[in-house]
């Protein structure tokens, strides 16, 4: 279970001023994931899947810095940052711009078929329930 | 210990995905060949993966491992072949041969649907063979962006509107699974599979990070599956897309997942997780037992035929999902199995109901009344299979509910078992409604009158009736009835084959349950 009483005790502003990155990546992914879901336009949904994506990579890159460290190009003496984590990211960004670009693709076949981006009136065209 | 066959399964298809489109600027009907003869290899090779740890003598030959480009397990990343991914690998293959000579005279016949489908079974076997945690969200992601184009593939608006919707939801899913990654990354500090079983039970199985992870990966890969209430892209995304792609995807894409997250349960979390977890394995149960009940009503209030089979595919699901709740190896059994029975029966309820579709029309359970005299094949696969997914003996749907009900039962979980019972029960009021209707319903006088006239003047058309265009009759290619009718024997057919299964998981099992 929660303990409640030790959440509240939570050193808040040392959370905010040595964490921020991890308080970014949750606040770009819920702001994403919102307009995703309460944004009725066809691009601003896929606008806010890139954003809900951006804060995960965001995290992904957070979770390999360390203080001090050099990019993890091998030569010379270290500390480098972890270069797990950032092939990770890389490659994620190359499935998240390829998932852009088919939503766009089917956004612009909707709009030459109805003359609508809005979700809203596509639903009732279409009949959906 | 290195076990090439792996890397063919998975590089084969991919790569045989360029040729369509290359050959496809010389020879306008290149793709349906090449495609072909790339899931006959497919389905070679994963028959003599299967055979190949079926026969093996020792428990090490029983799982096969491939390092790829090298380097060694816990830092390369390693394609695992066992008792289970050999089964599924099988399933892609077969399904693959049999609705690509299906599609041969339908379906979309451009060049670049070949090469989606190509593509999409590379993923799929991808998903099935890694053993390492974000390969599996890269497959997961290229079969995303396969399966949305290929059910955009129809020419129509609402194709679009319902791969745009598997989209956003797909995508969502996919990007929970990553977080659901990350965090187990940011704990262990590994991708790979087992060495993560081994990190996680170092770490204790309580911990925040660990239990987040799985929730992560939970609700991403739900969403995949489509279970309820997480299941709003699917029935769009199976009634608006072509048959063909219906059919294939109904088929594997959902199943593949839930393979995703069974190995990933057993595999990465064990059953020790579970253990040190009741609420969240209590959580898994009622969700997936939701999704039965609701899956199946939803699914006997449909009029759209095609509709029927999706939401019927939320229930069978379901009962998948709780068979890892379940925690029980009679209950896994089931699941696995019912896993390759619900692959095969909706491939095959799919198919039928595009043959009846394309000849008469007939896209409503009331267009069905009396199709039954005019295309007997068709309509006794759909009977036969229809009834093998109510779990009528003897056929593979009966087994796999069988031992996911035992299992229940067994585990003292009794109300998961007349979940079922319930759901079989509904499952048998929508199977028997398209049943009575192709076989005891007279088709419509307006239709009979209308052929006869139909000779002299066309004017069928103008009639008001839903079957306006009962008169008109396309005709079929004989292969796709064919395939129907080979796929619904199977089923009964596999009703005899729960030896090999067990045998064939034992080895796997006993790694999950030790």
């Amino acid at each position: 279970m929660i303990d409640f009483a030790s959440l509240l005790t939570t050193d808040l502003v040392g959370l905010a001023t040595t964490r921020h990155a991890y308080l970014l990546f949750v606040l770009l992914s819920t702001i994403g994931l919102y307009m995703l879901i309460a944004n009725q336009n066809l691009v601003k949904k896929v606008i806010g899947v890139n954003m809900f994506q951006t804060g995960i990579f965001l995290f992904f890159i957070t979770s390999a810095y360390r203080v001090g460290g050099r990019a993890p190009i091998v030569e010379g003496a270290g500390p480098y940052v972890s270069p797990l984590p950032q092939v990770i990211v890389l490659t994620a960004i190359v499935v998240g711009i390829s998932l852009t670009a088919v939503g766009l693709a089917l956004s612009i076949r909707l709009y030459n078929e109805y003359g609508t981006l809005r979700a809203d009136a596509l639903r009732e065209v279409i009949g959906d329930e | 210990m290195s076990d090439v066959l792996l890397a063919l399964l998975v590089t084969v298809p991919l790569l045989t995905a360029i040729f369509p489109l290359l050959f496809g600027l010389r020879y306008e009907n290149a793709g349906w060949p090449i495609a072909l003869a790339g899931s006959l290899v497919v389905t070679a090779m994963a028959s003599s993966l299967a055979w190949e740890i079926f026969t093996a003598p020792t428990e090490a030959g029983q799982r096969l491992v491939h390092e790829m480009a090298g380097y060694p397990a816990p830092y390369g990343i390693e394609l695992v072949g066992d008792g289970l991914s050999a089964l599924i690998a099988l399933l892609i293959g077969v399904v693959s041969v049999a609705v690509l000579i299906y599609g041969r005279s339908t379906g979309p016949q451009t060049n670049a649907f070949y090469s989606g489908l190509l593509l999409l079974m590379g993923g799929l076997l991808g998903m099935t063979l890694t053993g390492d945690l974000f390969n599996l969200f890269v497959f997961l992601e290229i079969v995303g962006l396969v399966t949305y184009a290929l059910v955009a593939s129809d020419d129509s608006g609402m194709a679009a509107y319902g791969a745009l919707k598997y989209l956003f939801l797909g995508t969502v899913g996919a990007s929970l699974y990553l977080i659901g990654v990350g965090y187990l990354l940011v704990a262990t500090g590994s991708l790979n599979m087992l060495d993560l079983q081994a990190r996680i039970a170092e770490l204790g199985y309580t911990d925040p990070l660990v239990q987040a992870a799985f929730g992560f990966i939970l609700i991403g890969l739900m969403l995949k599956i489509a279970v309820f209430p997480l299941h709003t892209w699917q029935p769009d995304a199976y009634t608006y897309a072509p048959d063909t792609v219906s059919a294939y995807i109904s088929a594997l894409v959902s199943t593949t997942a839930a393979y995703a997250l069974i190995r990933i349960s057993f595999d990465v979390f064990t059953v020790d997780f579970f253990a040190a977890n009741p609420l969240i394995t209590d959580a898994v149960v009622l969700v997936a037992s939701i999704s039965i009940v609701v899956g199946s009503l939803l699914a006997a209030m449909q009029t759209e035929i095609k509709r029927v089979f999706a939401y019927s595919s939320v229930a069978q699901f379901g009962m998948i999902v709780v068979a890892i709740g379940l925690n029980s190896r009679t209950a896994l059994l089931g699941a696995v199995i019912h896993l390759v029975g619900h692959g095969l029966m909706k491939a095959t309820l799919f198919m039928g109901a595009g043959i009846l579709s394309s000849a008469y029309g007939a896209t409503t359970i009331s267009d069905y009344a009396g199709l039954a005299k005019r295309s007997p094949i068709t309509s006794g696969g759909l009977a036969v299979t229809g009834l093998a997914l109510v779990g009528i003996p003897p056929s593979i749907g009966i087994l796999g509910k069988w031992y996911i009900a035992l299992g229940a039962v067994e585990s003292g979980s009794w109300s998961v078992a007349i979940v079922i019972f319930i759901s079989t029960l509904l499952t048998l009021t929508y199977v028997a409604r398209i049943i009575e209707t192709l076989y005891f319903n007279a088709p419509p006088e307006a239709s009979h009158e209308e052929a006869a006239a139909s000779e002299s003047v066309d004017h069928v058309a103008a009639a008001d009736s839903p079957v306006a265009d009962g008169g008109h009759t396309n005709r079929v290619a004989t292969e796709r009835i064919v395939v129907v009718a080979v796929l619904a024997v199977s089923t009964v057919a596999l009703f005899a084959s729960v030896d090999l299964f067990t045998e064939l998981l034992d080895p796997v099992f006993g790694r999950f349950f030790q």
